[in-house]
C-alpha cells in the first residue's frame, strides 16, 4: 500500500509505503495516515466498482481503507473560494 | 630637484585622491546594494521555476489518468474538463436529497451533472436541458506551500474535485461557497462547453459503432 500527497509545485510525492499484513508496517502507515489528516488532509481510495467503473471513496480512519487497496490519495482538504 | 619632484608627487596623490574617492564610494554603495538584494532573494521562500511547474503538471496528469475513467480522461484531454454525475456520491446513497441541495428544489430523479474545470467553479447543470444551476467555488489550499504557492497542479485540482464529488458528494457541495451562474465563468462559455460535450460524445458513439462495425464485417 502506497501513501501519496499531492503537491503545490510537484505533483504526487510517495509519503510512506507497506504492507499492512505487516505488524510494523502497519503501525507505520496507521501513524503516518493520522500525521496526515492532522496536518489538515483528506484521503481518497481510488477504487474500481463491480461494473468496471472507476471511482473514489473518502476515507477517515485507517480501518476504512479496504486492505488490498494499492494506494490511498491526501490532498489538501476544500475550501470555500472566491467569495 | 628633489623638492620638485615630492610637491610633483604630492599633487598626483592628491588629485588621484580626488578622482579615486568618488569612485570608490560609488562601488561600495553598489556593493551594499548587492548585499542586500541578495538578502532579500534569500529571504523569498523559492523563486518561481516554469520547468518545475510543467514536471510537476506531468506528474499530476499521469495521477489523474490512473484514477479516473478513461471516457473522463479523453474528455478532459480533448475538451479540458470533466463532467462527473451528481448524486452517485459513496456516502450515503443520498443523491436526491444532494439533488435537492444543488437545485433548490426537488429533482425527481432528473439527472443532474457537474463540470470539473482546474482552479475554476464547479458548475452544476442538468444534461437534459442543459440548464446552469450553480457555481460552486472551491479551493484545495496547501497551506505548507513547499515551493511558495499554496497552489495544486491544474490535474491534481481536478482530480482532488472528482475524488471529492464521487466520494462524499455532500461534504464538498456544503463546503464551497455556491454561487449564480456567471459569477466566475462566462455563461456563453458553460454554454458553449456543454455543446462541445454533446458534440464529443456523439463522435465518439460514431467512431465505436464504425470500430464495431468494421470488427464485425472482418470477423
Amino acid at each position: 500500500m502506497k501513501f501519496l500527497r499531492m503537491r503545490p509545485g510537484h505533483g504526487e510525492q510517495l509519503i510512506a509505503e507497506g504492507d499492512p499484513e505487516v505488524a510494523e508496517d502497519e503501525e507505520r502507515l496507521v501513524a503516518e495516515f493520522r500525521h496526515q489528516l492532522e496536518q489538515g488532509m483528506w484521503a481518497a481510495v481510488p477504487i474500481e466498482s463491480r461494473s468496471g467503473r472507476r471511482e473514489a471513496e473518502m476515507v477517515t480512519d485507517f480501518r476504512q481503507i479496504p486492505r488490498d487497496t494499492g494506494r490511498v490519495i491526501f490532498f489538501p482538504r476544500a475550501a470555500g473560494g472566491a467569495r | 630637484m628633489l623638492v620638485a619632484i615630492g610637491a610633483t608627487a604630492i599633487v598626483i596623490l592628491a588629485l588621484l585622491w580626488e578622482v579615486s574617492v568618488p569612485w570608490l564610494q560609488r562601488r561600495a554603495r553598489a556593493r551594499r546594494a548587492n548585499a542586500q538584494a541578495r538578502a532579500a532573494d534569500a529571504a523569498l521562500p523559492v523563486a518561481y521555476d516554469p520547468g518545475r511547474e510543467r514536471r510537476a503538471e506531468q506528474r499530476a496528469r499521469e495521477l489523474l489518468k490512473s484514477c479516473v475513467n478513461e471516457e473522463e480522461w479523453a474528455m478532459y484531454r480533448d475538451l479540458g474538463f470533466i463532467r462527473v454525475w451528481g448524486g452517485q456520491s459513496h456516502v450515503g446513497g443520498d443523491g436526491v436529497r444532494v439533488g435537492s441541495l444543488v437545485s433548490g428544489r426537488a429533482l425527481d430523479g432528473v439527472p443532474y451533472a457537474y463540470l470539473i474545470y482546474p482552479h475554476k467553479p464547479i458548475v452544476a447543470y442538468l444534461p437534459q436541458t442543459s440548464r446552469v444551476l450553480n457555481e460552486y467555488c472551491v479551493e484545495f489550499p496547501d497551506e505548507t506551500r513547499p515551493y511558495g504557492s499554496a497552489r495544486l497542479p491544474d490535474s491534481d485540482d481536478v482530480l482532488a474535485k472528482w475524488m471529492a464529488l464521487k466520494g462524499d458528494e455532500r461534504r464538498l457541495i456544503t463546503t464551497a461557497n455556491m454561487h449564480l451562474p456567471g459569477r466566475q465563468i462566462d455563461p456563453r462559455q458553460i454554454a458553449r462547453d456543454i455543446w462541445r460535450l454533446g458534440r464529443w460524445e456523439r463522435e465518439r458513439l460514431e467512431e465505436g459503432r464504425r470500430a464495431h462495425g468494421a470488427g464485425s464485417g472482418a470477423a
